[in-house]
């Protein structure tokens, strides 16, 4: 499994330009499934039919990373920066893009040795080593993921992307261990997860598409066990977190005790998510169509957003055991 | 071409009627069929060419409606309090001249002339809630049709501009209102003028000024395969407003995106979407091919009817092109007729390229 996560850490897909990392979830899952198409918005629906009498259940995960896009190139062959997502401009200073067509820009900000704070990408620029705009190799609109190596530390992983791919590991290891389900499910790899101020984008289209009973988001999340982080309860190391709410979402708590008991039966670490902030797919699947029980499990998280991502693995492994457990049984919520 | 005809007529989001029956008069001899939706969008569908086998449907909108006020309140002295409807930059609003309500009544925003300003006061705008339009009404009783609830805006005639380019031709440069979408609404009926491969649904949709609601309803009733929005956006090409200490001139080239002149501004990403890639790489392969100049709208600012429309239903691949003008959304926009007339070659040749497109690619 951290062959496939290494793979698809260092894989390129800034929300909107998820092809790689599609076609390697493709490969991964065409023999374990009966049926892989992509829908309009470049969402990859994996679906494994169940034995009869289940429900329709729909699990996301989401292939894109933030990046950043070519917004102005000036006449000395300096680009500027927009987001695709929620980029912090401190991580970027001394950071590399790297471009579909290969072209690699490094990236600072204005009067670097005198700055004072790096707290806005306006004051961030890409350097391509050039000195004039016609020899920039790339164009305005042409998109950036970074360049960072994936990093076996032993208990825990450290890389690039690691939110979302992590997710993208669980469910492609879920769907290969589970032997039978009673569900229709629906594992559903989306995009464009990262931008935009509503539910995200990717995830409502597709839920539209599959119109599930249940909805699970897997996503990583914040960890409270750094520096100067209070009041938030989950650790890495500690188990999947069981999500009750975020700032996008209350999880159906039928299906959120549903997860806790089969942790619980099954012996799986698990600890409980409350989180202020952010959100994931799970808010777009409750809401789309006709609304589903919605919830999410999440990977504990250090650094998001930076380019070195830290997650333990056995949160990862027992993130399967979980879903695995869940999605063998019925799945009645009260 | 109805570009000065849609500019004059009015039609502040929430009150388009003006203009869709100026478009549904003007689309009447193409013989397309045409509806109206509960919302005011104006639906014109425009069948595949013969003998095509299973046609995209292609959906193509351009939005009816324009920024303007509403009337809030009559005071008793007979004022027009208002309220904005879409976004301005209220500093232009002192002073224009602005038609109110059904009868076009002419009214002027008012303002306290320079020769009484108060030391303080020539460097401050006040809010829009202090400003107030002047109909010449002398008390609460006296404002004869205008009531609260009524719609205003700029009262602008579309007009060219007096440019001479070095041959000595008049440069095709015309100021008018609301270009911000009447030219994407004037494209969109150039462009059912003719036949193409795929079915045209082109959608003058109501209400995108104040969050492209009109677009949601219409996105989902049409289920299309593919969606264009054609727009009207902000030229960045004026001088600094702030001087350049280093700039001896002080008279700089305009350094922003897109610029007048330039050709049709292709959308990659906005605050509302992200463009498909396969059709932006369609649109710029299709005007390299047929020597059309084209260029980008500065990525990540705005957003349009695209951010609506593709995510309606099961999901659409959508992309945006818009004609570049500037001074959008204030009382005189400016526009260039060549950037106009390239968009609808543009949109008439990628209409016809997109038989490449199928739904696996």
């Amino acid at each position: 499994m951290k062959t496939l996560i290494k793979q698809l850490t260092e894989a390129y897909g800034p929300s909107g330009y998820e092809q790689a990392v599609r076609e390697i979830i493709k490969n991964q899952v065409s023999d374990h499934a009966d049926s892989v198409t992509v829908d309009p918005l470049g969402n990859l629906h994996v679906i494994k039919k169940g034995s009869g009498d289940g429900l329709t259940v729909m699990l996301a995960a989401h292939m894109d990373e933030i990046g950043l896009m070519v917004a102005y190139i000036d006449d000395k062959g300096f680009a500027r920066l927009t987001p695709l997502g929620g980029v912090p401009p401190e991580t970027m200073v001394g950071n590399r893009a790297l471009f579909t067509n290969g072209a690699v820009g490094v990236i600072n900000v204005e009067n670097w040795l005198f700055h004072d704070r790096v707290n806005s990408l306006r004051k961030l620029y890409l350097d391509f080593g050039v000195s004039k705009k016609e020899d920039v190799p790339v164009r305005v609109g042409d998109v950036a993921g970074f360049q960072r190596p994936f990093v076996d530390m032993g208990e825990t992983l450290v890389a690039k992307s690691l939110d979302d791919r992590i997710g993208c590991a669980i469910l492609i290891e879920t769907l290969m261990q589970l032997t039978q389900t009673p569900h229709d499910l629906h594992f559903v790899f989306t995009v464009q997860e990262e931008v935009g101020g509503g539910p995200p984008r990717g995830a409502l289209t597709a839920a539209y598409k599959v119109q599930p009973d249940v909805a699970i988001a897997v996503d990583v999340t914040d960890s409270g066990d750094v520096p100067g982080r209070k009041h938030f309860e989950v650790k890495l190391g500690s188990g999947p977190a069981i999500k009750v709410m975020d700032r996008g979402m209350l999880a159906h708590p039928g299906l959120r005790r549903r997860m806790v008991e089969t942790a619980e039966q099954n012996d799986i670490p698990h600890q409980i998510e409350v989180l202020r902030m952010g959100t994931t797919d799970a808010q777009a699947m409750q809401l789309a169509h006709g609304g589903s029980a919605a919830g999410a499990i999440s990977i504990p998280c250090r650094h998001i957003h930076t380019p070195s991502e830290m997650i333990h693995f056995q949160d990862v492994e027992n993130g399967v055991k979980l879903l695995v457990a869940l999605l063998s049984g019925p799945l009645q919520l009260e | 071409m109805y570009l000065e005809q849609l500019s004059n007529a009015v039609g502040v989001s929430g009150d388009e009627g003006e203009i869709r029956k100026l478009l549904i008069e003007a689309a009447k001899p193409l013989a397309a069929e045409w509806r109206v939706d509960t919302m005011g969008n104006l639906f014109i569908t425009r069948r595949a060419r013969p003998h095509t086998e299973r046609p995209l449907r292609v959906m193509v909108t351009a939005h009816m409606d324009e920024v303007g006020f509403m009337i809030s309140k009559i005071t008793d002295s007979g004022r027009l309090k208002f309220r904005p409807i879409g976004s301005f930059d209220r500093r232009i609003l002192l002073g224009k001249p602005v038609s109110v309500g059904k009868e076009r009544v002419p009214g002027v925003i008012g303002l306290k002339p320079s020769h009484l300003l108060q030391r303080g006061e020539y460097d401050r705008v006040g809010s829009v809630d202090s400003m107030y339009i002047d109909i010449g009404a002398t008390g609460k009783n006296g404002t004869g049709s205008v009531a609260a609830g009524d719609f205003a805006t700029f009262a602008t005639t579309y007009g060219p501009l007096g440019g001479i380019d070095q041959g000595g031709n008049r440069e095709g440069r015309v100021k008018g209102k609301a270009f911000d979408n009447r030219a994407g609404c004037a494209i969109l009926l150039e462009l059912l003028n003719e036949d193409y491969p795929v079915e045209l649904v082109a959608v003058f949709t109501v209400q995108e000024e104040i969050g492209l609601r009109g677009a949601r309803v219409a996105g989902y009733a049409a289920n299309p395969d593919v969606a264009f929005v054609l727009e009207c956006t902000a030229a960045d090409d004026l001088p600094p407003i702030e001087p350049d200490e280093d700039d001896e001139t002080d008279d700089k080239a305009p350094q922003g995106i897109p610029r007048l002149g330039q050709g049709p501004a292709l959308t990659v990403m906005d605050r509302s979407f992200i463009a498909d890639r396969r059709l932006v790489d369609l649109l710029i392969e299709t005007a390299e091919i047929n020597d059309i100049p084209y260029q980008f709208k500065r990525p990540g600012i705005g957003g349009t009817d695209a951010g609506a429309v593709h995510l309606a239903r099961e999901g659409v691949p959508a992309a945006v092109v818009s004609v570049p003008a500037r001074y959008i959304h204030a009382p005189a926009s400016v526009l260039d007729l060549a950037d106009f007339w390239r968009t609808i070659r543009l949109m008439r040749a990628t209409l016809t390229n997109l038989t490449h497109w199928s739904h696996s690619s």
